[in-house]
């Protein structure tokens, strides 16, 4: 009995040149694998723990009430923008807490996930597109407090919340592609989980996160956009809030900067995966 | 119709490379000054697989052998994608199914059904076929009671017969094997062969690792040998065991130094040969566990005094297992000059599995300022203890079992009757 019928397909394996390929039909064809692996993260993220997802709602929340009682004193960091600071601050939380808990999980998923990069074959790229895509459900179980909140103030969301998921999107998008960097650098130089905590700690700062991108004159504006999470997290707070204006020229830079991040982190992860196996 | 069709594979390592290589930017700083000082830069590489070409048909079932290091594992990375070669080329034709660990990518914390679509989907079976074959996995298995429980409750035993029972149900065009066999008790062992063979049977393709040469003579028609990279020998499986087994090349249990002023001593003793004998005196380098296993001694003794053999025994990891002198009193005399011919006998159940290299030594005792080394040949001899079937201190347990040996003890256990505050120690007998 022959197990085949239809004429099988020829690979050739050797020594891949030096072009870079995508190879994106084959990342379809593992597209359960990348939802299983997704669906593994989530389902075990929380098992053992006392509070379970609660995790998700309390980070973010506590960290906003800290905030809050140190920096709402009188500084106007917000005050464009005419609501209560925690509101304000919380808007920002909810997309900062997402881009970094996507960073320290694809920043350890190649090598977190050793046991299977030497064992099996499937496209290395699934690994860290499934770490930005599982903190997702955290970002979602988060949002529910946002709601709650704009219950407490008694305000009703404004229209423009309609393109919160693009604004998510694009947080995703450079998470991806900082992820891509940080989790195949780490396969070779382990020194990328010492560096993470100070990188995401300079750019919680150099965000608009306890400030208001308004704060600042435009020109210096177009400055800080070069973050590309600075157009997220304004974005974000623009397609809530419903106040103030939104600033296209700020997202549209920010978009540029978190693309040309995401394919330059394409081409390096593509160039170097082929030593996954032999160098983890 | 071929299925795979190789072609001057080889792949090269850094040497490090192969196993840890957590080397941080500061190291790659200083390599990079090191090499603007001296001028060049020094990278030592070692071949793993070296110009092999061979073509497996479609159906066929063809096995690996070699020692360890002989790069059988490299090969399977290689057609299974998960490194490149570093040069020449395979063509495969159809779907490549890849079983280098049994239970790859099980997660602890999830239950058994859960663990069957997370390992199903990481195999490469669809979410649709998972289903399909569902209860024929559980039932192969045995774990219908415990689907819903977190693998951590498992017993080893019956994690690793979920995880093979997963991979048994993976349907590729060719499958790729490396030593699954090695796990399980012995009446799940004949349930995996009766599996294997069955793959076989069904006109897939199957190549297949493994240390137990019964086994693989009795799945493979054809066998591959490999040594140090390359591919030796590629015949039927009688020839190429016999060959591996007991030939000059593909066994390091023999040595025979045939001339006399070359030999290695000194003017009291000089080495004339040495192998690894199995319970039936045939030079063997793979030996069971549960079977005792000979290290023979022949040496010339050219004056007349006190010497006794001794061999030592070092792991892989080039830990010295054990140290041992030949007892026997006649070696406490002087003994005539001539031939002696001595086989010092290790147990079954006291090595554990793995590579053991053997020095042998002829040697006297420290008197004086006289020689007490004679002749000695590090690493003179390297076998392998591999465990097939029966009874052995594995138990039920399927994983890897530390240090250099594994005694099958005599265990004593009773159960104690346990009052509040009664010490948890054996209570003395009254009698």
């Amino acid at each position: 009995m022959s197990a085949v019928s239809a004429p099988l397909r020829v690979r050739r394996i050797q020594r891949s040149r030096r072009r870079v390929q995508l190879n994106l039909r084959e990342l379809w064809a593992y597209r359960e694998l990348l939802f299983f692996l997704i669906w593994r993260d989530v389902k075990v993220k929380y098992k053992q723990t006392a509070l379970g997802a609660a995790w998700a709602i309390i980070v973010p929340f506590l960290t906003t009430i800290v905030l809050t009682l140190v920096f709402n004193r009188g500084l106007h960091l917000h005050s464009e923008y005419h609501v209560p600071y925690p509101l304000f601050l919380f808007t920002a939380m909810l997309p900062w807490t997402y881009f970094t808990a996507c960073l320290s999980a694809s920043s350890m998923s190649i090598v977190g996930n050793q046991n299977l990069i030497t064992k099996v074959f499937f496209p290395r790229l699934i690994i860290p597109l499934g770490s930005v895509v599982a903190p997702v459900i955290d970002f979602l179980c988060a949002f529910t407090v946002l709601v709650g909140m704009f219950l407490w103030y008694g305000r009703a969301p404004h229209w423009h919340a309609v393109v919160i998921p693009a604004f998510l999107g694009m947080a995703l998008l450079t998470a991806f592609g900082v992820g891509l960097w940080l989790s195949a650098l780490n396969v070779r130089y382990r020194d990328v989980p010492y560096l993470l905590p100070f990188l995401t700690q300079i750019w919680f700062f150099v965000t608009p996160i306890l400030w208001g991108i308004t704060a600042v004159k435009p020109h210096t504006q177009s400055l800080l956009a070069l973050n590309p999470m600075t157009g997220v997290i304004d974005g974000f707070r623009w397609a809530v809030l419903g106040r103030g204006l939104p600033h296209y020229h700020v997202y549209l830079e920010s978009l540029g900067i978190g693309l040309a991040i995401t394919l330059s982190g394409l081409w390096y992860f593509k160039r170097v995966e082929r030593y996954f196996a032999d160098l983890i | 119709m071929f299925s795979i069709s190789a072609h001057g594979l080889a792949k090269q390592y850094r040497i490090g490379q192969m196993h840890s290589s957590i080397d941080t930017l500061r190291d790659h700083l200083v390599h990079g000054l090191r090499t603007l000082r001296t001028g060049r830069t020094k990278r030592e590489t070692i071949w793993a697989l070296r110009d092999v070409s061979f073509e497996v048909a479609e159906g066929e079932v063809l096995g690996i052998i070699g020692r360890n290091g002989a790069g059988k594992t490299t090969l399977l990375r290689l057609l299974s994608r998960i490194t490149e070669p570093t040069a020449g080329y395979a063509d495969i034709r159809g779907r490549v199914g890849s079983l280098l660990e049994v239970g790859t990518g099980f997660h602890q914390e999830l239950t058994g059904r859960e663990n069957i679509f997370l390992n199903g989907a990481i195999l490469g079976m669809g979410h649709s076929e998972i289903q399909r074959k569902f209860d024929e996995i559980v039932e192969f298995a045995g774990v219908e009671k415990f689907l819903d429980t977190p693998v951590k409750r498992y017993s080893s035993g019956m994690t690793v017969r979920l995880a093979f029972s997963v991979a048994a149900h993976l349907e590729p065009e060719i499958l790729l094997v490396d030593e699954v066999l090695a796990v399980g008790d012995a009446e799940f062992q004949k349930r995996c062969l009766g599996k294997m063979e069955s793959f076989g049977q069904s006109g897939r393709t199957v190549l297949f690792v493994s240390h137990s040469m019964p086994t693989i003579a009795r799945l493979c028609p054809r066998l591959l040998l490999l040594d140090r990279g390359r591919l030796v020998e590629d015949g039927p499986a009688e020839h190429v065991i016999g060959r591996y087994l007991h030939g000059d090349l593909g066994t390091s249990a023999r040595r025979v130094w045939r001339d006399h002023d070359s030999a290695p001593g000194d003017d009291w003793a000089r080495l004339r040969s040495a192998r690894i004998v199995d319970a039936s005196g045939d030079t063997s380098d793979v030996v069971d566990v549960s079977e005792p296993v000979g290290v023979e001694i022949a040496f010339d003794l050219l004056r007349r005094e006190v010497v006794f053999p001794w061999i030592d025994l070092v792991d892989e990891r080039g830990t010295l297992v054990f140290s041992a002198m030949d007892t026997n009193p006649v070696w406490t005399e002087a003994r005539d000059p001539g031939r002696y011919v001595t086989t010092a006998w290790i147990p079954e159940h006291l090595l554990n599995e793995g590579t053991l290299h053997v020095s042998v030594s002829v040697k006297s005792p420290l008197l004086g300022r006289k020689p007490w080394r004679h002749a000695e040949v590090e690493s003179a001899l390297t076998f392998h203890v591999v465990e097939r079937e029966g009874p052995t201190a594995r138990g039920a347990f399927a994983g890897r079992i530390g240090g250099p040996v594994r005694p099958l003890l005599r265990w004593t256990s009773e159960a104690l009757d346990v009052e509040d505050d009664t010490p948890l120690v054996a209570r003395p007998r009254s009698d």
